[in-house]
């Protein structure tokens, strides 16, 4: 004969022991299912994901009428139990009584409220289900809206940024001293809060609540703290904690400490009855998170249908679902005696990893910012593995692991899918593999089949170790020539993947990337250098120790070890003043050669080291500034005098020539970069074999690019035309842009454009406007922080660079 | 040995170098590492290129003339290059960095 089940409760756990059972045997036992709730089983830790509108609850929804009805479970859906009557073995509803064979309690819990005057009042809710969550949203949806959450937990976190996401003014009261303190130290807690606040989340630490205070219309109106200040809220959500949910097992005698005892089959100390979820303590051990309650729902379903199973409580991963917001943690992190901790920062990245170990085992693991080995720790935790061996690069995770014989493929292999490796085409990493698996053997197929290394090229190197990844030996990769022999990755790559994985220090490129040296070497160091501030102008800070000496000294070695000083003539254009202070300066600094250049201006050349700074504070105080005439960027704008003075000018050329320069100055780039504007096409100012030479004609402003004079000769090709000059303008820095952006450290732009083709430079500058302007705007951010004097900072803040360490020679003669 | 206090290990930003002046010429003195320090003497034996200026890496520093690399630690030219630089003991102690005098002295004598 068919058995009686009932089931309290339809949560998470709930759900899956029915599905396990049923699968088990579906004639086992004739189910009734209870739950207070009006609907049936969802997955609630999906929430957050409805609250801040990436899914709604239909998406959550794991078992709906008919599941239930083609597994003839009868559910009695928002009717509360009563009571339970264990003598007679039935369960009483609130519309009647059900007899059972087996009970199992789900019951779940309750959100703990913290009994402050005010917390019954209209308008404070709990965040547990789906009631609370349509609070929230119904919230976001009033214009002006403001909320306060209490509790700075991973649940009170994720409300506040639901909300806040939904447009809501959120304020997050903690009465710690950092967020998430069971999970974070003081520093990540700091990195999680910032994050927050850049969402625009007030967030209050070590503040205590005092009162919820009512409105006129008896609703909540405001939480007062201790220290008298009011936050005014329209709903107040109260995220602290929960608590087993045991009154109806207490009632009905079972035995109940925290919650309702359990033993390693899941019986309760009636053997008739059992609990599964966050209802139950088992050894002491209470349960918030998903992947032990999916574990209990087995063994409860085993037990049921007679098989031998046992319960055992592992360690559990949590994450944090706030987008924006990269975090981690795992295990346990309390402090003991015989525990140590491995700490990994990158203030620049905003990265944090903490490792807590027992003995040679990890026992947490926490990590923010950069959480892509949270897997691979999380299993050594599960596993106990012994981590002796590989300690001393433990924190970098797997990629790191394996001794000296690094493997080239680690950094892309540990690439998450949804990593974009053609960042024209925007393909990541998943489609690539995909498509790989799929059959396409080949960067020809893949390229047609994903587009990805279709456009620009330089994510190539990337989609061949894909290729060799996915393919293993099957592919033979033609081989790529690395930046030097500090790495395996050449120019392009590295500029890919620090753009991919957001690397935004130099360290982070050498660890993430499997640097080979401790810190680089003349080579590489410039170049990555470059590509760190070319691709985050505001967050990473310019090296001067990685930079030829040119470019730490703002001047031009010579092969005497003295150095030239060449000060910027805008356009070409100097004055009577300029050249007279040009000419004293000579001669205080005793400078043996006066050269005039190529690119229209004055070169001072044999001046020594320790003079740079007081020979620049000379030109600096008669209005000159560098002329970067040693970088790796903005060189001159050379111009013909244009319609001012010739009798064929067109334009104004050397206005044009002249603005240019201010815009462009101080710019870094990943080879010089000069330009030339001529006023017609008889083009005396040579600028169709500049890197960007504008030739002005009648009706506007001819565009080329790509020349160069120097080791190789070559005529610009046409970018495009522009009617007005700052058309002109625009085409221009957008180039320059793009080719900050893109190209690969000393690579002139002819060089580079012969490898990513004109056609592509033109979508992005010429045809596509909104490219254009993005282009133009990234490089005005960068400008904020480079278009400065480099002479004046230095004679300002890094003068004593240019002096000697010390002089002995002073010494008295012993 | 007299050791000479000649500066503070912050007055040379980290892999970085600057130029003491002695009796026996100029002396670079390099800082690889937080809290390591190194004196060479500051002319390459190539072309006499000052070392001081080179890019620090590891624990050596490449000549910003022409790339010749030289080991920090006893001055020999590496890879292919033949060629060594003088060094000179140095000691960090409290942060102050120490050269020994009677070295410098000898070197200038000889």
């Amino acid at each position: 004969m068919t058995k009686k089940l009932v089931v309290i409760g339809a949560g998470m756990a709930s759900g899956r022991m029915l599905e396990h059972l049923i699968a088990g045997d579906p004639q086992a036992y004739d189910i009734t299912l209870f739950n207070a709730e009006p609907r049936g089983n969802y997955n609630r830790l999906m929430l957050s994901p409805v609250l801040s509108g990436e899914k709604t609850y239909e998406d959550i929804v794991t078992h709906d009428d008919d599941w239930y009805a083609e597994n003839n479970v009868t559910t009695r859906f928002g009717e509360k139990v009563v009571a339970v009557d264990r003598d007679r073995k039935v369960v009483i509803g609130e519309k009647g009584e059900v007899a059972y064979d087996k009970l199992v309690f789900a019951t779940g819990s309750n959100p703990f409220m913290i009994p402050l005057p005010g917390h019954d009042l209209p308008g404070v809710i709990a965040y547990r289900d789906l009631e609370d969550t349509q609070s929230m949203i119904d919230l976001g949806a009033r214009p002006g809206a403001r909320a306060v959450v209490i509790g700075g937990g991973l649940l009170g976190l994720e409300a506040a940024a639901g909300m806040a996401a939904r447009g809501v003014d959120v304020t997050v009261v903690h009465i710690m001293g950092h967020l998430m303190e069971r999970q974070l130290d003081e520093s990540a807690g700091f990195l999680l809060r910032r994050s927050l606040m850049d969402k625009g989340i007030k967030v209050l630490c070590s503040a205590n609540s005092k009162e919820i205070v009512a409105g006129d219309d008896g609703r909540v109106r405001a939480l007062m703290l201790d220290d008298g200040t009011e936050l005014p809220c329209d709903l107040l959500v109260m995220a602290v904690g929960i608590r087993p949910s045991t009154a109806l097992a207490q009632e009905a005698g079972l035995a109940v400490g925290k919650g309702v005892h359990v033993d390693d089959q899941m019986v309760t100390s009636d053997a008739d009855i059992l609990a599964l979820g966050e209802c139950v303590e088992h050894d002491g051990a209470l349960f918030g998170l998903v992947a032990p309650l999916y574990d209990q729902a087995k063994v409860l379903a085993h037990t049921l249908l007679g098989v031998e199973d046992r319960f055992v409580n592992k360690e559990v991963s949590t994450k944090l679902k706030v987008t924006g917001c990269d975090l981690f943690s795992a295990g346990d992190f309390a402090d003991a005696a015989n525990r140590e901790d491995i700490v990994f920062r990158d203030p620049a990245r905003g990265v944090y990893k903490r490792l807590v170990l027992e003995g040679n085992r990890i026992v947490g693991a926490v990590m923010y910012g950069d959480t892509g080995d949270g897997a691979w720790f999380y299993s050594h935790i599960k596993d106990a593995t012994d981590v002796s061996e590989m300690r001393d690069t433990l924190i970098f995770g797997p990629a790191y692991q394996g001794g000296a014989s690094a493997d080239p493929l680690a950094a892309v292999a540990a690439l998450p899918d949804d990593a974009e490796i053609c960042g024209c085409n925007g393909v990541c990493k998943g489609t690539i593999v995909d498509a790989i698996q799929g059959g396409a053997g080949d960067l020809p197929s893949l390229k047609a089949t994903t587009k990805a290394s279709n456009s620009c090229g330089t994510c190539t190197g990337l989609v061949e170790q894909l290729l060799e990844l996915t393919l293993g030996d099957d592919y033979a990769a033609p081989a790529a020539q690395p930046i030097c022999a500090c790495c395996d990755l050449t120019h392009e790559d590295v500029r890919r993947l620090i753009k991919s994985k957001e690397l935004k220090s130099q360290p982070a490129v050498w660890q993430e990337l499997g640097w080979k040296t401790p810190n680089g070497c003349h080579t590489c160091r410039p170049a990555v250098n470059f590509y760190l501030l070319a691709d985050w102008p505001l967050e990473y800070q310019d090296d001067p120790q990685s930079r030829f000496v040119n470019e730490r000294k703002h001047a031009n070695i010579q092969k005497d070890g003295t150095f030239s000083v060449m000060p910027r003539m805008w356009g070409g254009i100097t004055t009577p003043d300029e050249l007279r202070a040009i000419a004293d300066a000579a001669d205080k600094y005793a400078v043996p050669t006066v050269k005039v250049t190529g690119g229209q201006r004055i070169d001072l050349l044999g001046v020594k080291g320790e003079d740079l700074p007081n020979i620049w504070k000379d030109l600096n105080e008669a209005g000159m500034v560098s002329g970067h005439a040693y970088s790796k960027g903005l060189r001159t704008v050379k111009t013909c005098v244009g319609s001012d003075h010739c009798r064929f000018g067109t334009q104004d050329s050397t206005g044009l020539g002249i603005k240019l320069e201010k815009i462009l100055w101080g710019s870094w780039t990943p080879h010089k970069v000069k330009l030339g504007v001529s006023g017609c096409p008889r083009n005396c100012a040579e600028a169709t074999c500049k890197d960007v030479g504008i030739v002005c004609v009648d009706s506007g402003y001819q565009i080329g690019v790509g020349g160069a004079a120097g080791m190789d000769v070559k005529e610009t090709e046409r970018l495009g035309d522009a009617a007005t000059e700052q058309e002109a303008i625009d085409l221009t820095v957008a180039f320059i842009q793009l080719y900050r952006e893109n190209a690969k450290y000393l690579d002139r732009p002819y060089k580079w454009l012969a490898k990513v083709g004109l056609d592509w430079v033109q979508e992005r500058v010429v045809d596509d406007l909104d490219s254009r302007a993005a282009l133009v705007e990234r490089f005005e951010i960068s400008q904020s922080v480079y278009r400065k004097d480099p002479w004046a900072q230095h004679v300002e803040t890094e003068r004593n660079r240019y002096a000697p360490l010390a002089d002995l020679t002073l010494e008295a003669a012993e | 040995m007299s050791w000479i206090d000649i500066a503070a290990i912050d007055d040379i930003p980290l892999r970085g170098a600057r130029v003491l002046k002695t009796a026996a010429g100029c002396v670079a003195v390099f800082r690889p590492t937080e809290d390591e320090a190194y004196a060479l003497s500051d002319r390459c034996p190539h072309k006499g290129g000052p070392l001081s200026d080179g890019i620090v890496h590891d624990r050596k520093v490449t000549c910003p003339l022409h790339n010749w690399v030289f080991s920090l630690e006893t001055g020999e030219a590496q890879g292919a290059d033949e060629g060594r630089v003088d060094t000179y003991p140095v000691r960090v102690e409290n942060g102050r960095i120490l050269i020994d005098g009677t070295a410098l002295t000898r070197r200038h004598a000889a």
